[in-house]
Parts: C-alpha cells; sequence; structure tokens
C-alpha cells in the first residue's frame, strides 16, 4: 500500500486536515494496521515539499491540526499515472509453499501430509474470513473477498501439486 | 458388529462404520468412516471421482453400501427396507441438488410444499407454509412462477426452500452451487447457513469448492473411496 499516493487520492475529494486524512484511511486501508498521526504529517510534508499538495492558511484554534491540504495540479497528474497503471502481478513462483514441498521430497518426508496440514490452515483461515464476510460490511466483504480468492488459488495449486507428487519427486530426486 | 451404537458420544447425529460402495466393479467407498455431529454444517470434500456423492448417498439412505454400517440418531439405517427408508428420508432429511431438482409442471410454491404434500398435510396448509419461505429467501412474488420462469438462482432458492420446509433434522446439499455464478452462489450459501443455524438443522455439504466449504464448521475429504480428517495444525514458518 503506498501511503503517500492513497492520501493524495483521499484529497482528490476535497481539501483536508491531517486528522481526517488519518481518518478515513484507516476506515478503508488500514483496518490492521492505522496510519499513525506522525506518518501522516511527515507524509504531508515530503507530499507538500515535492509541490503535489499544498497546505493552507493556518486556521485560528487551539489544536496542532490547524492546516488543511489540498491537491495541486502536479499532485493530480502523479495520482492519475498511479491509479491508471496496473499493479505488478506477482507469480510467487518460490513461495515458502512450494519450497516445503520440493524440500519434503527431496529429503523423503511426507509432502503429502505437509499438503494435507497446509491444506487444513488455509480452510481454516478462509472460515475466519467467510465469517468477517457475513458480518454485512460491504467494505469488509469486498477485503475477505480479496483474501478468499487468493487462498483458494492456493489450495487449487496444492490439490494438483499432490495429485503430481509421485512425478514431482521424480523429477527432484533424479 | 452390533447394530446399535451405545459407545458413540450422545450428539453424534450420523455415522458411517466401514462403508463400502461399488458400481460395477468399479469400488467407489472402500471402508469409509466418518461421525456428524448434531447442528454441524460439515463440507465433504475431495477431487471428482472420489466418492464424495456416493458417501452422501449412503449416508441419507439412498444408496444401501455393499458392506459397513450406516447410523442416523443411533438408528442404523442401511438394513430397513426401501420404504423404511423413503419414509425416513421424507420424515427426517432434506435435500438439494446442483440442479434439475423442480417438476417443472409445479409452480414454484408447488414445489416447495412437495415434501408436506407427501408427508400428508393438506394443500392448503402445506402452500401456506411454502409460502413463508419465499420471503425467507428473498424470492417473494415468484411463488406462481413455473421452473423455466426462474433464473439459475432464483431456482436454486426455491429448491432450498423445498430441502428445508419440512424442517428435517439434516440437510444433504450435493453441489448446491455448483451451477451458479460466484456472488448468486454466494447468496444461496448465506442463506443455507443462516437457514441452517436458525433451525438447528445439521448440514452435509458436498462440494469441490473451497469457498464454499468455508461456510462449514468443519470438513473431511474423501479420497479414493477413504475419508480423511484435515486437522488445522499452527503454521511453522
Amino acid at each position: 500500500m503506498s501511503v503517500p499516493l492513497t492520501l493524495l487520492g483521499l484529497l482528490e475529494r476535497e481539501p483536508s486536515h491531517g486528522y481526517d486524512l488519518k481518518r478515513d484511511y484507516d476506515s478503508y486501508f488500514g483496518r490492521t494496521k492505522p496510519l499513525p498521526f506522525g506518518q501522516v504529517y511527515a507524509t504531508l510534508a515530503r507530499l507538500s515539499r515535492d509541490g503535489l499538495v499544498a497546505p493552507g492558511e493556518v486556521e485560528a484554534g487551539d489544536g496542532p491540526d490547524r492546516k488543511r491540504y489540498a491537491i495541486t495540479t502536479e499532485g493530480k497528474q502523479e495520482f492519475d499515472t498511479w491509479l491508471s497503471e496496473p499493479v505488478e502481478p506477482e507469480p510467487h513462483l518460490q513461495t515458502v509453499l512450494f519450497a516445503k514441498v520440493v524440500l519434503a521430497l527431496m529429503l523423503g518426508r511426507s509432502a503429502e501430509q505437509y499438503l494435507d496440514t497446509q491444506r487444513a490452515a488455509h480452510l481454516q483461515r478462509m472460515r475466519q474470513l467467510t465469517e468477517l464476510k457475513r458480518q454485512d460490511n460491504l467494505i469488509d466483504a469486498l477485503l475477505a473477498d480479496h483474501a478468499l480468492f487468493h487462498l483458494e488459488a492456493d489450495l487449487r495449486w496444492i490439490d494438483m501439486t499432490a495429485a503430481r507428487l509421485p512425478s514431482l519427486a521424480a523429477a527432484v530426486t533424479s | 458388529m452390533a447394530s446399535t451404537v451405545d459407545s458413540r458420544s450422545s450428539d453424534v447425529l450420523i455415522e458411517a462404520r466401514d462403508v463400502v460402495f461399488e458400481f460395477g466393479e468399479t469400488p467407489a467407498l472402500r471402508g469409509a468412516n466418518l461421525s456428524i455431529r448434531e447442528g454441524e454444517i460439515l463440507a465433504v470434500m475431495g477431487p471428482s471421482g472420489s466418492g464424495k456423492s456416493t458417501l452422501l448417498h449412503c449416508l441419507a439412505g439412498i444408496l444401501v453400501p455393499k458392506h459397513g454400517e450406516v447410523y442416523f440418531s443411533g438408528r442404523r439405517i442401511d438394513t430397513l427396507s426401501d420404504a423404511e427408508r423413503s419414509a425416513l428420508r421424507r420424515d427426517s432429511f432434506g435435500f438439494v441438488f446442483q440442479f434439475g431438482q423442480l417438476v417443472p409442471e409445479l409452480t414454484a410454491e408447488e414445489n416447495v410444499a412437495l415434501p408436506l404434500l407427501l408427508g400428508g398435510l393438506r394443500r392448503n396448509d402445506a402452500l401456506a407454509r411454502a409460502r413463508e419461505w419465499f420471503e425467507r429467501l428473498g424470492i417473494d412474488g415468484l411463488e406462481r412462477r413455473r421452473s423455466g420462469e426462474l433464473s439459475g438462482g432464483q431456482a436454486q432458492r426455491v429448491a432450498l426452500a423445498r430441502g428445508l420446509v419440512a424442517h428435517p433434522k439434516v440437510l444433504f446439499a450435493d453441489e448446491p452451487t455448483g451451477a451458479l455464478d460466484s456472488l448468486t452462489g454466494e447468496l444461496v450459501m448465506e442463506l443455507l447457513v443462516t437457514a441452517a443455524h436458525h433451525d438447528g438443522t445439521t448440514v452435509v455439504l458436498v462440494t469441490h469448492e473451497p469457498r464454499v466449504a468455508a461456510y462449514a464448521g468443519r470438513e473431511v475429504v474423501v479420497r479414493d473411496g477413504l475419508v480423511g480428517s484435515l486437522s488445522a495444525k499452527p503454521l511453522v514458518p
């Protein structure tokens, strides 16, 4: 997750205080890892230095949060470019799962047992995510779905690998 | 082997012991063992041809195993007569399959009312009870349609209503979302699980889809005609 670009995106809606940005960031993108206030202001300072946001006048009041930041034309361009680029697809060709299967086979251990354990762990996580999804919050449901589809893809790979263990064993021990 | 099961834990509702079933010369189940607790939702997973649907049919008294024993509520059911097993299915079990389950000549509400009519309830009472399910499953307004006038998701919800209308002890669901797109499948699963929890119905859910199995509280895997439990262990990094 790119914090600077995400904050830029939030600022494109309307000029905002750091507090508002943190609140919205946490509720949409920082469920498991809220953004520290310090990071919000440090990021806004960098964005301001780079000319991507502009701080407004200091507003009257006692709190520390008396500046409202607005996105600049350069900031909008930067954000547009980021938004239109595809995320790098990660092929996961060297995952821990893969390494464990290959090593188990190389060393004559039970790769099948490992795959079963992994399958159970994946399904357990999928149950938790499904439970989360059933709580009727669309944002949570979408996040959970993203994780669920990825876990399902892993499980398909696990099933396929389990079916190919004998030939895979021959390939890694030859 | 004894025909009653007195050593079992009291909350076991269905049990298969060393169940063997063959299609001609081809073995489908080769000594399957399984216990299902009352009120639980169990996913039966496994690759195509592993024997998971055959297991469901044996548990539900549709097929009779060649060897082994099947118990429901402490009573051995594989030795019952055809008529007794039919009565058991009608009175205690509900069914949802992948597709092709609705009687095309009947309206949706008549389809839902079928188990009640077969159980001897008067037509008007059966239809009234059937209609309650249309609102519960979000398909009110479709009561008078025939199956050809329903979308896949609507038809599956009608089938689910029919499976649950007689308040069965057990709902057997064989790939209930197999013919539906992801979003509709999810809706059907959500309705199924909510209704089962609400009514305390035990569910045996055969599926090869992990996202569907994730609605269950526990899963077993059928491989080569045997049932294996997956035990989740903490992951070692």
